[in-house]
């Protein structure tokens, strides 16, 4: 074991993993996260918080993962490189280390075009790949980014990455993957998945390449709640590609509230039969209480 | 070059509102070349001026004079007769040119009529764009010769980020994805080696977040 987390653990004994993700509140109360945690308590094996999503201004995904762990679920800690430099970054590696956090995924974060402070100045000192080494370096050489020992107790990480088979270069992103791989990821998990060709394809290639016997897959999806939602996912959202035929069918629906479950969970009985996916990332934003029937409905727990 | 661009008329009016008699100090160096701050654009300035003042029922006095180049000493010299004569100093040279004149003429307030913008060049009549962000390590052999310090929105080292699609980048989509750009020349040499292999982190001191940065030349300290 790596990192001992119960994510780790699961990924580990081959069962098929189930996570989900949950958007810090844009205030300072912790009740809503402890609310979601009772609810996501037992359906899933670890959920995500993410960090400053769309570059929004939000409680810190470090503190509500130590809400969620005192809760007893567990935590993954997102990390965007977008707002801190290395050095708050491995501060803020010891910190939550320190405080319970076992799981980190590592990213490059949404630009801040997109958020409520267009007009922050971003960091981006180190990418996502070098990010994912920065915490790989400090676990399994003791080492901070400039070669200084990490004299006492280092951090343990369980280290997340994210793939997107739907952006482009289409071939590249299984390159990048691999790179990814390369630096140290542990686990990867995926953009929202609608084009499930596309997504098989991919995973032909990662197949291919072998990677799939090197780090964990987790393959992401998203109940749609509206068709509304599905038009501003296909037409605004960066880096995501949502069908036609899937819009069509949300308009088409009595209950598009129903319908999206629906077709969550064809996807997720979809995505069980592919070689190579570890697990399912839900990502139900906004929407956190629809996961515990996705996850008995897809019969995963 | 520099590129920089003119402040509004009514901007510049509104900084040099206390001050009657001026010197509009044009460049002739990279302001001039992208039709920002050079000789037409230093009598266009002062008409623009005059004519402002006129109707607020006031006058000013704006004398226009070019120099060479306002990021060498030897050529900010030359105006102090004329310096001498006015209350401020308008520089439609770069940020470098208003500083040399301000650090030059002690005795004066230099107002500047531009925003500096980038270090780039012309992509066609009329057209800029930014290529280097002065990051005092070029890296552009293991790029395919394209920048992803000043191209590439999140200035990746590994890149293409996940927001990269059809050739765009997330932030605007007429806007090329740095990395797509560096993948597809790469792909088309046969060398996509080069981008599979693992940058490490930048040294950024070489930059600006090293501090102010200055170069020496020992063989030409002399003159
Ligand atoms: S790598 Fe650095 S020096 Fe080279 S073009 Fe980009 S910013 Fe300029
Ligand atoms: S889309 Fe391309 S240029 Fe834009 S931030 Fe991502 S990698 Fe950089």
């Amino acid at each position: 074991m790596k990192s001992g987390s119960v994510l780790e653990q699961v990924l580990s004994r081959g069962d098929f993993a189930v996570t989900a993700e949950m958007g810090p509140p844009k205030h300072a109360s912790a009740k809503v996260i402890k609310q979601q945690a009772k609810l996501l308590k037992g359906w899933v094996d670890a959920v995500n918080i993410t960090d400053n999503q769309t570059a929004i201004a939000r409680l810190s995904s470090i503190a509500a993962g130590v809400h969620l762990y005192n809760a007893g679920v567990e935590p993954v800690i997102q990390m965007t490189c977008r707002d801190r430099n290395r050095i708050a970054m491995q501060s803020d590696l010891l910190g939550a280390y320190s405080l319970g956090m076992r799981n980190v995924l590592c990213l490059s974060g949404d630009h801040q075009k997109f958020g409520n402070h267009p007009q922050a100045k971003n960091v981006y000192d180190i990418d996502s790949v070098q990010l994912v080494n920065m915490v790989k370096t400090m676990r399994d050489e003791k080492k901070f980014q400039c070669g200084e020992e990490i004299k006492q107790q280092e951090p343990r990480y369980f280290i997340g990455a994210v793939a997107n088979p739907f952006a482009d270069p289409f071939e590249f992103r299984v390159l990048r993957l691999e790179k990814k791989i390369n630096a140290g990821a542990d686990f990867i998990q995926t953009q929202s998945i609608f084009d499930m060709e596309r997504f098989e394809r991919f995973m032909e290639l990662v197949r291919y390449r072998g990677l799939d016997k090197r780090v964990h897959i987790l393959a992401g999806v998203t109940p749609l709640k509206s068709a509304r939602m599905a038009k501003i996912m296909q037409q605004r959202v960066a880096g995501m590609i949502v069908p036609d035929a899937i819009i069509q069918r949300m308009e088409q629906a009595k209950d598009q509230k129903a319908e999206g479950i629906a077709i969550c969970i064809e996807q997720i009985n979809r995505l069980k039969t592919v070689a190579g996916v570890a697990g399912v990332h839900i990502m139900a934003i906004n929407w956190e209480e629809v996961v515990p029937e996705i996850v008995s409905k897809a019969k995963l727990k | 070059m520099i590129v920089a661009k003119p402040k509004p008329v009514e901007e510049v009016a509104r900084l040099i509102d206390s001050c009657d008699n001026i010197l509009i100090v044009a460049c002739g160096g990279c302001a001039t070349i992208c039709l920002a701050g050079g000789e037409k654009e230093g009598e266009i300035l002062a008409t623009a001026l005059c004519s402002w003042r006129e109707k607020q029922g006031r006058t000013i006095n704006a004398t226009v004079t070019t120099i060479t180049r306002q990021c060498e000493l030897e050529f900010v010299t030359d105006i102090a007769h004329q310096v001498k004569q006015v209350e401020a100093i308008v520089s439609l040279g770069c940020g470098v040119g208003v500083q040399f004149l301000a650090e030059h003429y002690r005795d004066k307030l230099v107002y500047p009529a531009l925003n500096t913008i980038f270090a780039g060049g012309s992509v066609q009549p009329g057209r800029w764009e930014e290529r280097c962000g002065l990051c005092g390590e070029c890296m552009l052999h293991l790029t395919a010769g394209i920048c992803p310090v000043t191209r590439c929105a999140k200035n990746i080292q590994n890149g293409p980020c996940g927001g990269s699609q059809n050739g765009k980048c997330e932030i605007n989509p007429q806007l090329p994805c740095a990395w797509h750009l560096i993948y597809e020349k790469l792909a088309s040499l046969g060398r996509l080696d080069i981008m599979m292999a693992y940058r490490p982190p930048k040294d950024w001191s070489k930059g600006k977040s090293g501090g102010p940065r200055s170069v020496k030349r020992e063989d030409a300290t002399q003159r």
